[in-house]
């Protein structure tokens, strides 16, 4: 890799021997991918993918301390994934002392870490941080130094930014030296679809399993999707975005795809058209059928697979505000058919902060609490990430939270029925 | 015995045996609960991966394709490697990915721990080794496979 003379100067140690390490870092990464050079980090945010202070990350808090103990110059600031822990979210005594007592030790210190690495605002802990409540939202071509795969997945097909799905801890680094190696998702040819998915389902595919069922066949590859112009339009409006983002990060979990294009619809895709499929891209054709293959072919890991659903967590990732207003909506509608007031399984909705907040202004967030659904900021994914959660019969129709976890999948619509009381 | 020529990624030599997964190995679904609960054998608690699921994968050969799953994958490697939990080497059929390639390269350069990683030895590595095979990883690249 060629680098300027500043990078080398920094490589070499001028400004210390962590910045040094950190350049290292970026250069050895760089080099695995055949990157010629680094470019400059163009956007105005990072985001990190680590918001959690667990007891075994200490190795991980162990080296910002030494980051920060370097003095090194503050770099971009950051919005990061969300918290852990939510007060509002029900857990047992046993739960929340294995919370607070083992797992999540140094929460505290890490979130104190953040503030003196330059994280944007206290209330900025979320995966959605692209929303326009959040603020985190780069131009098409900015060049990224982001983790949480779902956002990345969405930053570079939605909003047509530029990023590779890199991990936690580097995505940081980049944002401190300020430059990223040049190699994948950055340059137009990592940008060309090796697959081809046409979509040939009668009706509207549910954004997270047909995201599912692409990660699962392309993998880290990128797919250009054929057939959703039917449902979605030509229009990257709201219900489009929200459509987008739940398909991404499923697409992204269930696989490792960090980029896809939407026919007609997804920015490139209406620039490039065809144009974006490499030669000698692969089809995959995805029907009803196929998508109830995938959905069939889920393990279900429960103790007992017959078990009442005990939590139900819709939000991962974090819901828009459009989307809680919507579930709102379908909520009270369901509701009434099953003459119920409240829901019959103890329901939590996620969503960032600043979402929860302007939601909170009108009188769905009323309507939400009397339904008695819990509105929470946290990631369901880092509550479900202990052993306790293993023997709770928890619900959910994110795919990637049933990937990490042993919830249990399925689609919005048995969802709403099974925690308005009625059979699945 | 068969040897296969890859790419360093990560240098170093090692012998062990061999774990291998022939669908993308899930780094954080693999590791988060057998580091979490200080589980010494590191077992994999990935249950969509029917090869790894429930084996422990410390000090293994892991013989992969490649990782998929969350950008906190790195993450999880270095702080494997931080912990001496990690693998002896990774071995990789295709090209390395980005989030393994960030755990390798912030185990090498942030932690004493020495995991080699070899990457681009192709399907056929994959198709010819199996779980219990003894491997050694040595000079440039090549992995030797005993039967």
């Amino acid at each position: 890799m060629i680098l300027t003379p500043e990078q080398q100067a920094m490589l070499n140690g001028e400004q210390g021997e962590i910045m040094a390490k950190i350049v290292r870092t970026l250069v050895m990464y760089g080099d695995a991918f055949g990157a010629e050079r680094m470019v400059p980090v163009t956007s105005q945010y990072g985001h990190t993918v680590i918001s959690f202070g667990l007891e075994v990350m200490k190795p991980v808090y162990d080296l910002y301390d030494q980051i920060i103990a370097a003095g090194i110059p503050e770099g971009q600031k950051f919005t990061a994934d969300p918290k852990p822990l939510d007060p509002k979210v029900p857990s047992s005594l046993l739960e929340d002392i294995v919370f607070k007592k083992i797992m999540y030790t140094q929460q505290e210190r890490y979130e104190e870490q953040l503030r003196k690495l330059g994280i944007t605002n206290d209330d900025d802990y979320t995966c959605t941080c692209y929303l326009e409540q959040v603020g985190n939202l780069p131009k098409k071509g900015d060049v990224l130094s982001w983790a949480e795969s779902s956002a990345v997945v969405y930053a570079n097909s939605v909003l047509g930014a530029r990023c590779n799905r890199n991990s936690g801890m580097i995505e940081l680094m980049g944002s401190i030296a300020g430059f990223v190696p040049e190699f994948g998702l950055l340059t137009d040819v990592g940008r060309k679809a090796t697959w081809v998915v046409e979509v040939k389902c009668k009706h509207k595919p549910e954004a997270q399993l047909l995201g599912s069922a692409i990660g699962m066949k392309v993998m880290e590859e990128v797919p250009y999707v054929k057939g959703l112009d039917r449902w979605l339009g030509n229009e990257l409006n709201e219900e489009a975005r929200s459509y987008l983002k739940d398909f991404g990060a499923a697409t992204a979990s269930n696989g490792a795809v960090g980029l896809y294009h939407i026919e007609g619809l997804t920015p490139e895709a209406v620039e490039e058209g065809e144009q974006l499929i490499a030669e000698g891209a692969q089809v995959y054709v995805i029907d009803d059928e196929e998508l109830q293959r995938v959905k069939d072919a889920y393990p279900v890991i429960w103790k007992n697979p017959e078990a009442r659903p005990q939590m139900a967590f819709v939000g991962c990732p974090h819901l828009t505000l459009q989307q809680l207003k919507d579930w709102t909506d379908k909520l009270g509608d369901e509701l009434r058919k099953t003459g119920r007031s409240k829901v019959a399984v103890p329901t939590v909705f996620t969503a960032s902060t600043p979402v929860i907040k302007e939601f909170e202004q009108t009188m769905d967030a009323y309507r939400l609490k009397k339904y008695g659904v819990v509105l929470s900021y946290i990631c369901p994914l880092m509550y479900m990430n202990n052993p306790l959660c293993k023997k709770k019969a928890v619900i959910t129709c994110s795919n990637k939270l049933r990937t990490y976890t042993s919830a249990r999948y399925y689609t919005e619509d048995e969802i709403l029925h099974i925690i308005s009381g009625g059979r699945v | 015995m068969k040897q296969f020529q890859g790419r360093v990624v990560v240098a170093g030599e090692c012998r062990a045996e061999a774990l291998v997964s022939h669908g993308g190995f899930n780094t954080l679904a693999s590791y988060q609960m057998a580091i979490m609960f200080g589980d010494k054998q590191v077992k994999c608690g990935d249950q969509n991966n029917a090869d790894l699921y429930k084996k422990p994968m410390i000090g293994k050969a892991l013989c992969l394709p490649q990782t998929i799953g969350s950008t906190t994958g790195g993450m999880v490697l270095f702080t494997v490697c931080a912990l001496d939990k990690a693998p002896a080497c990774m071995l990789f059929s295709k090209p390395i990915d980005s989030l393994a390639a960030s755990g390798a390269i912030l185990g090498e350069v942030w932690t004493e721990n020495k995991m080699p990683v070899v990457d681009s030895l192709g399907d056929e590595f994959l198709d010819y080794v199996h779980t219990g095979m003894t491997v050694s990883v040595g000079a440039g690249g090549v992995v030797t496979v005993e039967d």
